[in-house]
């Protein structure tokens, strides 16, 4: 496939098991930590596919994504969010922002990885 | 001359008796025993001054002449007392609370203490009561000549008998009547021997009317058989008479000065107003039970022309009763001397407080504290205005005497004195009542009075020329002098009554509307109007200058050295002045003003106190700010005030509970929120490398124990979670058990500095710790505090930024209490974070440090718990904790 993924997420081991996953399936990923500076990281990046947490430091994924829609050369970017909290209204707050797609902590690998192909076919 | 002599002689005997029930009273009242002389039935009686000689022999003449109109008299006062009674206690009130001497005082008083309204209404009372008090002499003179057997005396000025009377009841009246000044202290001897006198003086009527209707009549039913057949069975009741001599008569109860002297000044409590609201119509009905027997059977029993004001003592002498006639004689005397004795008292007061006393002060203007006796003056002044009234009277007595019949000049007097009444009842019921309204009322009414029936009744040609009667002054027939604007009533008395009244209350109400009161005047209409229970007096003297001494010197010649030193004493006190003088606050001055006021009347006694206060009269401004926002108003909108502030509270209250539910709602949601999220965290970690152990091939053996190894640590971090969650949750519900030991404070610390540091490696935070502060015992959990140590150690640990990072333990014993404070070296926690680090899942800085955020809300929950309390220090250079912990452990209940 050998698109491009940028994983903004904060916790160090949910970043290395989505780095291998995606990495085996033969995408190029790159890792941000930081909400502060994410949206211009996925600007200067231009990624295929984004990965985006919900609980980040500095800023919650939900701004940064609204930051992003609002760009019309972002507005039809795959962004798959993440997030800890699963309950209902925090995926209707994630539809809102213009999440393509939702998935709930913990995730199944396979899930993920077949999103990650879903989004970058489209 | 021998019934003469022996009438002269039982007058002088009864005139001791009189002397010495006075003299009994005024000692029993001197002495203490004051409860029998205010016994509400002795006030009952004293007000029988309303019934003098003109109702004992004018009520059987006017029967005689107009047939039942006599009651109208009686039936004024009955309807004020029945009826009216709030009305005279109200004033009732007022003249105790303002220690008010007369109706002109009440006046003055109420308009801003005015002293021309003073002397006008004086003049006024003056001019009403001098007929009257002749009508008494001449009723006396009557009465004496029907025993002698000569002639009737044709010029009155040349009998005697008036002349004696009249001294001998000056004498009686400047003994009992100025023997004291304050109002306050009462005439006790005079209230007793009137009371005895009304009790005569009914006695005398009813043994008449006994006699009469059982010893001539032959009983009940002949005597209305001879009613009937006299001309008073077929008599006609004029209705606008009867109503305006009603009118009248209730008018004059409330403002003839004698009836305001015994009705207020002598009154003493409200029980005696009780009582005398239905004793007093009763004495009435019992006075006038009889007249209409006595009127007929004169009628038919004594010749033709004989004089009907003197029934009462012709039929029982035609009938040969001597005794009987004695004891008439006596009643008509008793009626004569104790209205002359009582308007005598009421008049003085006026005449010296409101003409004299001012004159006086007025001529030596400045010099009130340092010239004579101003006591003596007072007294002085009292004592020649009663000589003068009683000779003004007599010399009426003397210069028309016989003219009239009586009953007509009381009607004539009642009128005089009625014109008061717009001014008292406005002054007392209406705020807006002014001093100007006041003058003019009573101006217009005097006038139209004087003009219309007093100048009138000498006579036509006597001081109004006849011309003006029948064709007016400078024939201008509208003002015909009985006829004003050309209306002529078929009575000249409801003629005048009808214009005086009716003007008066114009002119009043006017007067009152188109001018403004001054701020004294508002103060104290203020007052009178909402004159309930004792309010405060007029605030006027706000500041002052006054000098103690002079007011001293003053008051003790008012008073006299004994109430004066005892007065100044009492406020002395009130002030918490020990052995001094009062300080001359407004608050002094103005009880001081009151009690002379009870002297020498409200307008003197201001005057006076403003003198030695070196003038300084009410400033405008201060009497504005007390007095434009009238009592009741501030009353009101305090009331109203004080419901709105009620009102906002409860909304306020109401407003604190919903917005602690919101709080407590997000914080709910909030915390599950947190907890999903500190749970689903580690889990996606282990779900994640599990599934990669799982389902990936050929995977190297360092990754899979490195894989493994995450996915243990991870499981560890989920375990430390929970036992913190479930740790918190059992101290936040008070429901741990607190396991006390004694401990040294060095040893619980030794041991949470290893427990913290040990999977550390030698690396990382040095620990500075003084241990001689150290050596103290603790009575505590020293499990929990290890507790907390470890977490504040641990915390530094992770999160001290220094390049050398450095912990300083240090420990302080402050007065009972233990601070031990924990001081790294690093950037400390920013300002905006500091008051959130106790909360939970407060985590400050981002996830390296690992903990879920709990560690400082169960360190706070066990300090709490341990009877200490936790808290961040700021700007101590790096993140710093204090530790407070009682000495003694007085660990909270469970």
């Amino acid at each position: 496939m050998g698109g491009q993924v940028l994983l903004i997420e904060d916790e160090p081991n949910i970043i290395e098991a989505i780095r291998f996953i995606l990495s085996r399936d033969g995408w190029q990923v790159h890792t941000h930590s930081n909400g502060t500076d994410a949206a211009q990281i996925v600007r200067d990046r231009a990624p295929d596919v984004v990965i985006l947490d919900v609980m980040l430091p500095g800023r919650s994924g939900y701004d940064i994504l609204r930051e992003l829609r609002e760009d019309p050369a972002h507005s039809e970017l795959p962004v798959l969010m993440l997030t800890a909290r699963g309950q209902s209204k925090d995926r209707e707050m994630a539809e809102r922002a213009g999440a393509s797609r939702f998935m709930t902590k913990p995730f199944s690998n396979a899930e993920v990885l077949d999103a990650v192909r879903a989004l970058s076919a489209q | 001359m021998s019934t003469l002599n022996l009438l002269a002689s039982i007058s002088i005997a009864y005139v001791a008796l009189l002397f010495a029930v006075a003299f009994f009273a005024e000692r029993a009242a001197q002495s203490g025993r004051v409860r029998w002389l205010r016994a509400p039935i002795v006030y009952t009686l004293s007000l029988s001054i309303y019934c003098t000689a003109w109702t004992f022999y004018g009520a059987v003449g006017s029967a005689a002449r107009n047939g039942f109109e006599y009651l109208t008299i009686y039936l004024g006062p009955s309807l004020v007392m029945l009826g009216w009674w709030w009305i005279l206690r109200k004033l009732v009130r007022i003249g105790r609370n303002q220690r008010i001497t007369s109706i002109a005082d009440l006046i003055s008083s109420r308009y801003g203490k005015s002293n021309l309204l003073g002397i006008g209404v004086t003049i006024l009372a003056v001019i009403g009561t001098t007929p009257y008090i002749a009508l008494q002499l001449q009723s006396v003179t009557l009465s004496v000549e029907v025993f002698s057997d000569t002639a009737p005396i044709e010029d009155p000025g040349s009998s005697l008998t008036a002349l004696w009377v009249a001294a001998g009841l000056a004498i009686f009246t400047v003994i009992f009547g100025t023997r004291n000044l304050d109002a306050n202290e009462r005439h006790h001897g005079v209230v007793m021997a009137i009371a005895v006198e009304a009790v005569v003086k009914l006695t005398a009527l009813v043994a008449l009317g006994v006699f009469v209707v059982w010893g001539l009549s032959g009983g009940v039913v002949e005597t209305l058989a001879r009613i009937d057949a006299s001309e008073l069975g077929t008599w006609q009741v004029n209705n606008g008479r009867w109503a305006g001599v009603m009118l009248l008569s209730a008018a004059a109860f409330l403002c003839l000065p004698r009836m305001f002297q015994v009705l207020v000044v002598e009154n003493d409590n409200d029980a005696q107003l009780r009582m005398a609201a239905w004793a007093f119509p009763l004495y009435l009905m019992a006075m006038s039970l009889f007249v209409v027997p006595i009127a007929v059977t004169g009628l038919d029993l004594l010749p033709e022309g004989s004089n009907p004001d003197l029934f009462v003592l012709t039929l029982p002498l035609s009938q040969g009763k001597e005794g009987l006639a004695l004891l008439a004689f006596l009643g008509g005397f008793s009626s004569a001397t104790s209205m002359v004795i009582v308007a005598a008292i009421a008049l003085s007061t006026m005449v010296s407080n409101h003409i004299v006393m001012p004159v006086w002060l007025r001529l030596r203007e400045g010099t009130a504290s340092v010239s004579g006796d101003v006591r003596n003056v007072v007294l002085l002044s009292r004592r020649l205005s009663i000589a003068g009234v009683l000779l003004l009277g007599y010399l009426y007595y003397a210069l028309s005497g016989g003219r009239t019949e009586l009953a007509a000049i009381g009607l004539i007097a009642f009128t005089g004195v009625a014109q008061v009444l717009p001014a008292l009842m406005g002054g007392i019921f209406w705020r807006g009542a002014t001093r100007v309204g006041a003058l003019a009322g009573l101006t217009a009414g005097f006038s139209i009075w004087l003009y219309t029936l007093y100048l009138p009744s000498f006579g036509p040609g006597t001081v109004l020329p006849a011309s003006w009667f029948s064709t007016g002054p400078l024939d201008i027939t509208l003002l015909r002098p009985e006829a004003l604007f050309g209306v002529s009533f078929d009575d000249k008395l409801l003629h005048a009554v009808f214009w005086s009244l009716l003007l008066n209350t114009l002119a009043f109400v006017a007067g009152s509307l188109f001018s403004a009161a001054s701020p004294l005047e508002r103060l104290q209409g203020a007052q009178f109007v909402s004159a309930r229970a004792a309010g405060a007096g007029a605030r006027s003297w706000l500041q002052s200058t006054a000098e103690s001494e002079d007011l001293m010197v003053m008051t003790q010649r008012i008073l006299g050295p004994n109430e004066a030193q005892a007065l100044f004493l009492r406020e002395a006190q009130a002030q918490g002045v020990q052995g001094e003088l009062p300080a001359p606050t407004p608050e002094f001055l103005q009880v001081l003003e009151r009690e002379l006021a009870g002297s020498v009347g409200a307008a003197t006694a201001h005057a006076m106190v403003g003198q030695i206060t070196g003038g300084a009269m009410v400033s405008v401004e201060d009497l504005m700010a007390v007095a434009d926002e009238t009592a009741q108003m501030m009353e009101y909108s305090a009331r109203l005030e004080a419901q709105s502030l009620e009102l906002s509270r409860t909304a306020a209250q109401l407003r604190r509970a919903n917005d602690k539910l919101t709080r407590l709602s997000v914080q709910k949601d909030a915390f599950l929120s947190q907890i999903s999220h500190e749970l689903r965290t580690p889990m996606s970690s282990i779900r994640a490398f599990s599934e990669i152990l799982r389902d990936t091939q050929g995977l190297t053996r360092a990754d899979q124990n490195r894989y493994a190894s995450i996915i243990h640590d991870e499981a560890m971090r989920l375990t430390r979670l929970l036992d913190d969650l479930l740790d918190l949750s059992v101290l936040e519900n008070g429901q741990v058990n607190l396991n006390l030991t004694e401990g040294r404070l060095e040893d619980i610390l030794d041991r949470a500095v290893s427990a913290a540091l040990a999977d550390e490696a030698g690396s990382g935070i040095r620990v500075i710790r003084r241990r001689v502060g150290e050596q103290v015992r603790l009575t505590t959990d020293v499990e929990r505090l290890s507790q907390v140590f470890i977490n504040l150690i641990s915390n530094a640990r992770k999160y001290c930024d220094a390049e050398a990072p450095e912990l300083q333990i240090m420990v302080t014993d402050a007065r009972g209490q233990l601070l031990v404070d924990f001081i790294d070296n690093g950037s400390g926690v920013a300002p905006e974070a500091q008051d959130v680090i106790f909360e939970k899942f407060a985590r400050v800085s981002d996830q390296k440090a690992g903990g879920a955020g709990l560690g400082l809300a169960i360190s706070r929950q066990i300090v709490t718990r341990l009877g200490g309390e936790i808290s961040y220090l700021a700007d101590r250079g790096g993140a710093a904790f204090r530790v407070i912990l009682p000495m003694r452990q007085e660990i909270a209940a469970q």
